[in-house]
Order: C-alpha cells, then structure tokens, then sequence
C-alpha cells in the first residue's frame, strides 16, 4: 500500500483516451499490484482443484498443465452446451459500447480493457477461433484469435478486475452480463489451476469450519458472549443468544463478516438485541455460520456445496424458516441460485413473522428472508420501541450494494428502516444509488489489500458519490447492508472521503431500540457517548 | 483501419454486381438464382441459430433487476422493471424490443472539476429506434412488389411514409430517416474513441452493406428512375416460383439486389442476430421469481453434498462439548 497515489494525482492521471495499439496487440501487465496472490497449492489440494502448485503471476512461466489449451477448449464447449446464457452473450454483442463507462474499474482506471464490453472481448475473441466457423476462416476480420498464453494471462489480470456486479448488463440493450461471462472465464482458468487464494481460502475455510474466516465453533461461541457482555455494558440487560440449539422456530445465518470483524460486530449485536427485544425464537449455528458464498466465485459446483449447508442445518435443528443477514453476495446466491441448487426444502414451512403474522409470500419457496424485510415489517406494525434521536450523533447515507441490488430489488426495505431509526438521512446522487448503484470494488473476492491501487480506483464511482453527499450534507456515516461493503468500504471512504465511517443498517436499528427493562443508554454499541451524555 | 476493409468489401460487392449483370451478363444469376439461395440461407441460417441457443438450457434464472423488488405490502413493486409474472415479463419485453428501454436509460461519464459526473445520452437511442424503425417501414413498403394485388395495409403505410408529399416521385420519409440514423451510428463508431477502440471489421461492415443498399435504392428511385413495372415482373416471378428476367431493368437494380442478398446470407452468422438474441437473453426474459417458485436446472448434480455436519462434529466435538454448545454425539 505504500506507493498508493494520492487520491487527487490519482484522479488526474484517469485518461480515457485507449492507446494507439489495438486491443489484441496491447500486452498485458503482469507486474506485481495487478493481480492478487495466487491461492496456496495446500488450499486446492483440500478442495480438490485442479493443478495446485506454487506459481507466480509475475513471472513468465505460470507452471500450466502441459494440455491446457485442451483443458480451456474443453470446458469452454461444456459451458456452451449448459448455460444459455454464455452462448447468447458470445454471439449478440453489437459493441454498442452502452455499458463502456458503466463499469467502476473502467471509470477509475481508463484501462480499455476494463469496459465490459471489452472484457467479454477477451474471451469472445477465442470463443470465434474455436467455435465460429467465419471466426476460424477469418481470423483478424472477424476479432477472433488463438488461445496462447498471454491471452490466458490477459484473461486472469482482468477477470480478476471484475467484481461481478452486473451494472453493465443493467445498461446493455441487450441484458449481457459480462459478470456471467467473468464467472465463466474464472471456473476456465481454474481447470488449469490459475486462482486466487482470497478467494480459495475462504472457500475452504468456510466448507470446514463453516465460515470464510475459519472461525471455530468455540470460538464463534467466545465471539458472541464477547457481544452479549457489551451489550449489557451498553443497555444494562444480558440477553440470551441460543447457538446450536434444536427446536427453535428461525435459524439466523449472516455473513460471518458480522461476527468477526469491526464494524461488522456492531451490526451483529443489532440484530441480537432486536430478537431479545421481540422475544423471537431463534438460534444460531456454527455449522451453517456463514451466509456469504465465496463458492460464487470459483463454480457453480462449489457454490452449491457451501450453499447447501444452510438447508442441512436448518433441517438438522428442526427450524421452520430461515433468517438471513446483511449480505450482498450471500443474497444474490440466495435469490438466483439456492433454490435450484439446493432445494426445494419442503421441510421448511412458508415464512411468517411470528410477532406480525406477515406471510412473505415473496419467500415462499426459498423460506428464507431478508433482515430488512423483517425489521421492515415490524416498523410498520408498530412492534418495536425506537428512539431516533439516540441516532442524532450520525448524517448517513445509504449504500445499495450491487448483489442485493440488481439481482433482487432489494432497495426499499432497507432504507424504510433506516428512515425509522436515523433523522438524518440524504441519498448519493441518483446515478450511483439503487439499481444504479457503483460496487465498492471489493466484491467477489477482490477484497485483498495486494490489489489496494486498482480497488481504490474502483472505488472512484462510489468514494465520489459519497464525497458529495459529505460536502453538501455533511454525511458521517456510510450504511450498507452487506459484510463484504463493511470491510471494504473503510478503506474506500479513508481515501476518497475521509472522515466518513461505515457501518450496518442494524447497528442504526440498535442504537435506536428501547429495550424492555433497559437502563438510561449513555453510549452506542460503539461505546462511543451519545450527543449530550459525553463525560 | 477496420472501417476502411469494410468499405472496400462493400464496394467489391457493388463492382461484382456490376460487372456481374453489366458485363457478364449473368442477369439470370443474379436476378433469380442468387436471391433465392440467400433467402433460403437466412431462414435456414436464423432458424439453426435459435435453435443452437435454445439447446442449451438455462440452468439458473438470472434476471437483471432495475428496480423494487416484490415484497412487503406497503412496499412499491416496480413491475415491468422487476417483473415476478409472466405477464410483467412479457411487458419488460415488448418494451425493451419496441422502445429500447434499456438504451433511453443511457448516461455518459465524464471527468469534471475533480468529480465524476453522469450526463444522460439518448444520443445512441433515438438515432438506433430510427434507424430500427425505418428499415422496417421500407421492409413493409417492399412488400409491394411480392403481392398481387397489394394489401390495403401495405399501400397504408406507403402512404403515409410519402405524406409530406415533395417531389416526383414522392419522397418517402424512412429514405431519409435510415440515412440520418446509418450515418449517426457510423459516425459515433468513427468518432467516439471508446468505440472506435472496441470496432471490428464486422461492426463496420453490416453498417456500411446497409447503406449502399439504402443509397442504391434511393439513387434507383429518384435519380435513375427505373422500370418499376419490370421489376415487380421480376419479384412476382420470383414468389410464384417462375421466375423470369424481364428486359430493361437498370444494373442498378442488379447491384441493389445483390447488396441485400448479400445480407440476407450475412445476417445469421453475425451480430445482426442480436435481433433474434434478444429474445432469450436470461436476465431479461425471466421473472424474478426464484425465491417464490422453483426453477429447474436440468443438470443439477445431486451427488454434490455439503461438508457434513457429522465430519464437522467429529473434527470439532471436544472444544465444542467444553464451551458448552450442544452436540449429537457424546464422545
Ligand atoms: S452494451 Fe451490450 S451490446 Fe453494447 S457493447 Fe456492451 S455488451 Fe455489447
Ligand atoms: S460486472 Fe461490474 S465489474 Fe464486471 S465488468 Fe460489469 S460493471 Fe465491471
């Protein structure tokens, strides 16, 4: 991080001027910073991926399998012959360049290589070569060309500098998502065992342990006591948190983001204090403690394996529903993929919120809802006793963050709670929020700090939006509902907007709640003095 | 560079035309023969396409959301932009294939005074609803010359289309409008570097083919004024499978003909089948309705299981029975 430009020379050096060479003819950097370490030999081997071996994408030889280029055919066929989606994304691009300047890393960086439309390029042009016939007769007339090394090597620089979050496809006329196209170039150039241990540690982390963070059951258990200690610090009443525990009506599962990691933590004690507050019947688990799927990021087979844990456990303790966290990825898997993947789960029943009686028929097969729709839903039924003001000390914002975003709709819910709990509350520009909304540039995996320079450009949409909302509104605090954003967006407001804090939506919907039996608060969950109780 | 190879292919095409029926007299060829393997190559060459896409299934439902999820009661659901029927479905649809939607929603980004900043662009919009619109105003106007007697609807159209009344013959309005939206999308091609930076040789081309078919046309009907009546003698002879090559027809003609043979047997090997892609794109012509009803993927592996939590229990049952959480098996 040591040679990371300034945030002013950084933006001045954005030119979005492409070079004199042609695409095809630009070599790619491979020099350290961009690209992120390549995953441990000993992390594969577990997994049971392809090729582990110690490489470096510095160096010109990245050790691959002697038949790669038949590895990389081979799966690229199967891929054609499962997914639509791939197939009609090769063919149909007009290079209309609609989502050119649509991608956060193409906004901050001018790389021609991070438009969308020129990353799906990148495979396209071999996908002409080999599956084509006017792609295999004419070659350079028609932008194809033979899969060698470099491309491959083109290929993991900048399918590793996409975060997988579909604003182009929300702008391409017609709906191509170059995130489905990303997904598909990852699980190529695993087959060769071209990967990223941000990625595959986690994997591997959360299908032992049950968490990305590799935390152990007792030690998950340490962590909550931890919380339920500051919280009765915090309100004066020790609540109790069930883990493990069978025969509860719910089990909640959020990412473990929130269990581990300021200021995740903060959220996570928000939402046992609502449970305590609403008498809910829940319980945790360590099996399933993680609802974030880094399986996303490798193959769909591997997202299905972690997925499916939440289903096991919640059959295993004999739950009715699922209650899900403040996660990004975890709730695009959750929408799109877990039913089909791992369900149906009949041994579930339809959820209902057995403090309103609300029936989320919008959950009706997968059984599982969202926080917000929840806590949505006992505001407007008046169930819970709230004091906004304890949030007067915070001007927030709120981030939408992509998952939830463009592959739910999930936008409403959350800032209907906000609006409950915080008086103080002012949308970014309308061009960077909702459907709209500008990724932290540290999704699906990119969290990591080697790549710190390409995530803070990135960056750039979002740091910008909120920069203004800090200028004109004097925005303090950046909400979101997603444990990957609570991570990465710490190191994104510093730079681009610093003096602006991140946290949960429930952390806000803590602060706020008058517990039963509580005593006078004189503090937040940060234990930070609330305006007018400082010392 | 590009556009420059698709401007010499166009104009090969145009000097094979004329030498072809001018000098070579092969009018035969070019008038029948021709015309019909390209349409027979296009039906056969869109039909194998869809096809070819609709093999593959759609594992997953992957729609692209833009806006309100269906959800809570006092909650607005958007819902032609996050449909959960099939009904909003088909709406985000029509939409989107009539109205280009999604392109009106264009913005630009620029760099300002050390901000980012979104300007809207409905530049590439309007000027590709015109053009879209345009070319199937003259489709339908052409039509008049497979038909005996003309349709009602066709002759309205006509009508309209020439309703400004200037000139002699009659100055249809979509001649204009092809040209202005052609000339636009060649002209941003060429001028915007993002774009130009990202054009193949298969972008210009389709572009540059279509307007020599539009120029040939209109230099045919108001400058060289042909033999209309022998052309439709041509064209009927054509539909009616008897096909026959009447005198007189200007080599104009021939080279106009040929022009869009040529596209006919381009059209389903190219990008220009983004016109029948559109319809099977995932994340637009699904519901978002995964969590509600359940999606089948066809080759779902019901072999692949989770970690167990009995492997978990047995790797962690000693820590856990110590901080007190509760196992299924005593050890
Ligand atoms: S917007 Fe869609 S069609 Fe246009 S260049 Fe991008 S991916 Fe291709
Ligand atoms: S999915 Fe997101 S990161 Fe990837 S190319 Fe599209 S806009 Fe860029």
């Amino acid at each position: 991080m040591a040679d990371l430009p300034k945030a002013d020379e950084l933006f001045k050096s954005i030119n979005y001027t492409p070079p004199s060479t042609g695409w095809m003819d630009t070599p790619v950097d491979t020099s350290p910073g961009n690209w992120c370490y390549p995953a441990k030999a000993e992390k594969l081997e577990y997994l049971g991926f392809p090729n582990p071996r110690e490489w470096n994408p510095a160096d010109v030889d990245w050790k691959l399998p002697e038949n790669w280029q038949d590895i990389v055919h081979e799966g690229f066929k199967e891929r054609l012959d499962k997914y639509r989606s791939l197939k009609v994304f090769m063919d149909i691009c007009v290079r209309c360049g609609a989502c050119a300047d649509k991608c956060h890393f193409f906004i901050g960086s001018g790389d021609p290589k991070n438009m969308p439309v020129l990353r799906a390029e990148l495979m396209r042009s071999v996908y002409r070569k080999d599956f084509t016939m006017a792609g295999k007769i004419l070659s350079t007339l028609t932008g194809s060309r033979v899969m060698t090394e470099d491309v491959l090597k083109e290929w993991f620089i900048y399918f590793y500098q996409c975060t997988e979050c579909r604003r182009c496809s929300l702008f391409c006329p017609y709906g191509i998502d170059t995130a489905e196209v990303t997904m598909m170039a990852r699980e190529l150039l695993h087959l060769c065992g071209v990967n990223i241990n941000w990625i595959l540690e986690p994997v591997s982390n959360c299908n032992r342990t049950g968490n990305h963070l590799g935390i152990q059951p007792h030690a998950f258990k340490d962590i909550v006591d931890f919380m339920v200690d500051d919280i009765e610090e915090i309100t004066g009443k020790r609540i109790n948190v069930p883990i493990n525990e069978k025969g509860h009506e719910v089990i909640f599962i959020t990412p473990s983001g929130d269990v581990f990691a300021d200021p995740g933590i903060y959220t996570f004690m928000g939402y046992l204090m609502l449970f305590d507050h609403i008498g809910l019947d829940y319980t945790l688990s360590t099996y399933a403690s993680e609802g974030g799927n880094f399986g996303l990021f490798t193959s769909a087979d591997m997202m299905k394996k972690l997925n499916a844990k939440m289903y096991a456990e919640a059959e295993r303790l004999g739950a009715k529903w699922i209650l899900g966290g403040e996660c990004g990825h975890m709730w695009r898997v959750i929408n799109q993929y877990m039913d089909t993947m791992n369900g149906p789960a009949n041994f579930l029943e339809v959820p209902k919120s057995p403090i309103t009686g609300t029936v989320f028929e919008n959950a009706r097969q997968t059984k599982m809802v969202h926080i917000t729709e929840f806590t949505a839903d006992l505001m407007k039924h008046n169930k819970l006793k709230l004091d906004p003001s304890r949030n007067d000390h915070i001007i927030t914002t709120f981030h939408d963050s992509c998952n939830p975003a463009r592959a739910m709709g999930l936008l409403d819910e959350p800032r209907y709670v906000i609006k409950n709990v915080v008086k103080n509350f002012h949308e970014m520009p309308e061009q960077t929020i909702r459907e709209q909304t500008f990724c932290c540039a540290g999704g699906s995996g990119l969290n990591t700090d080697e790549i710190m320079e390409i995530r803070m450009r990135g960056g750039l949409p979002r740091g910008n939006a909120l920069k203004t909302v800090q200028d004109e509104n004097g925005v303090n605090m950046l909400s979101c509902i997603c444990a990957i954003d609570r991570a990465t967006l710490i190191p994104l407001a510093n730079y681009w907007a610093p003096g602006v804090d991140v946290c949960g939506v429930h952390e806000l919907v803590g602060n706020a709640l008058i517990m039963d039996g509580e005593k006078e608060r004189e503090t937040d969950l940060r234990m930070e003095p609330l305006p007018g109780k400082e010392g | 560079m590009n556009a420059l190879y698709s401007l010499v292919l166009v104009f090969a095409l145009v000097l094979i035309a004329l030498f072809g029926v001018g000098s070579a007299h092969m009018a035969g060829l070019f008038g029948t023969m021709l015309p019909y393997v390209a349409v027979a190559v296009f039906l056969a060459g869109f039909a194998s396409r869809i096809i070819g896409w609709a093999k593959s299934p759609v594992p997953f439902s992957i729609p692209t959301t833009g806006g309100q999820q269906k959800s809570l009661d006092f909650i607005k659901h958007d819902r032609f932009d996050n449909p959960v029927t099939p009904g909003q479905t088909f709406i985000r649809m029509i939409l989107e294939v009539c109205c280009f939607r999604t392109l009106f929603r264009n913005t630009s980004v620029e760099l300002k005074d050390g901000r980012v900043s979104y300007a809207s662009s409905k530049w590439l919009w309007l000027f590709s609803l015109l053009f879209h619109y345009s070319f199937l105003l003259i489709v339908i106007r052409h039509m008049r010359l497979f038909f005996e007697p003309v349709p009602a609807c066709i002759g309205f159209v006509e009508f309209l289309d020439g309703i400004m009344q200037i000139g002699v013959p009659r100055l249809y309005m979509s001649d204009l409008l092809i040209l202005t939206g052609l000339g636009f999308l060649l002209g941003r091609r060429l001028k915007d570097p993002k774009v130009r930076y990202i054009s193949l040789v298969t972008d210009y081309f389709p572009l540059l083919l279509i307007i020599g078919i539009a120029l040939s046309g209109i230099y045919m009907r108001y400058f060289a004024h042909v033999d209309i009546i022998a052309i439709k003698k041509l064209t009927m002879g054509l539909v009616t499978f008897s096909p026959v090559i009447p005198a007189g027809i200007s080599v104009v003609f021939y080279i106009h003909l040929f022009l869009v043979c040529v596209l006919l047997v381009y059209f389903p090997f190219s990008k220009l089948m983004h016109a029948g892609g559109v319809f099977l794109s995932p994340t637009r012509n699904m519901p978002n309705d995964t969590r509600i009803k359940h999606h089948e993927n066809p080759w779902n592996d019901p072999n692949i299981k989770p970690h167990s939590y009995a492997d978990y229990e047995d790797d962690f049952r000693e820590p856990m029975i110590e901080a007190g959480l509760p196992v299924e098996k005593e050890s």
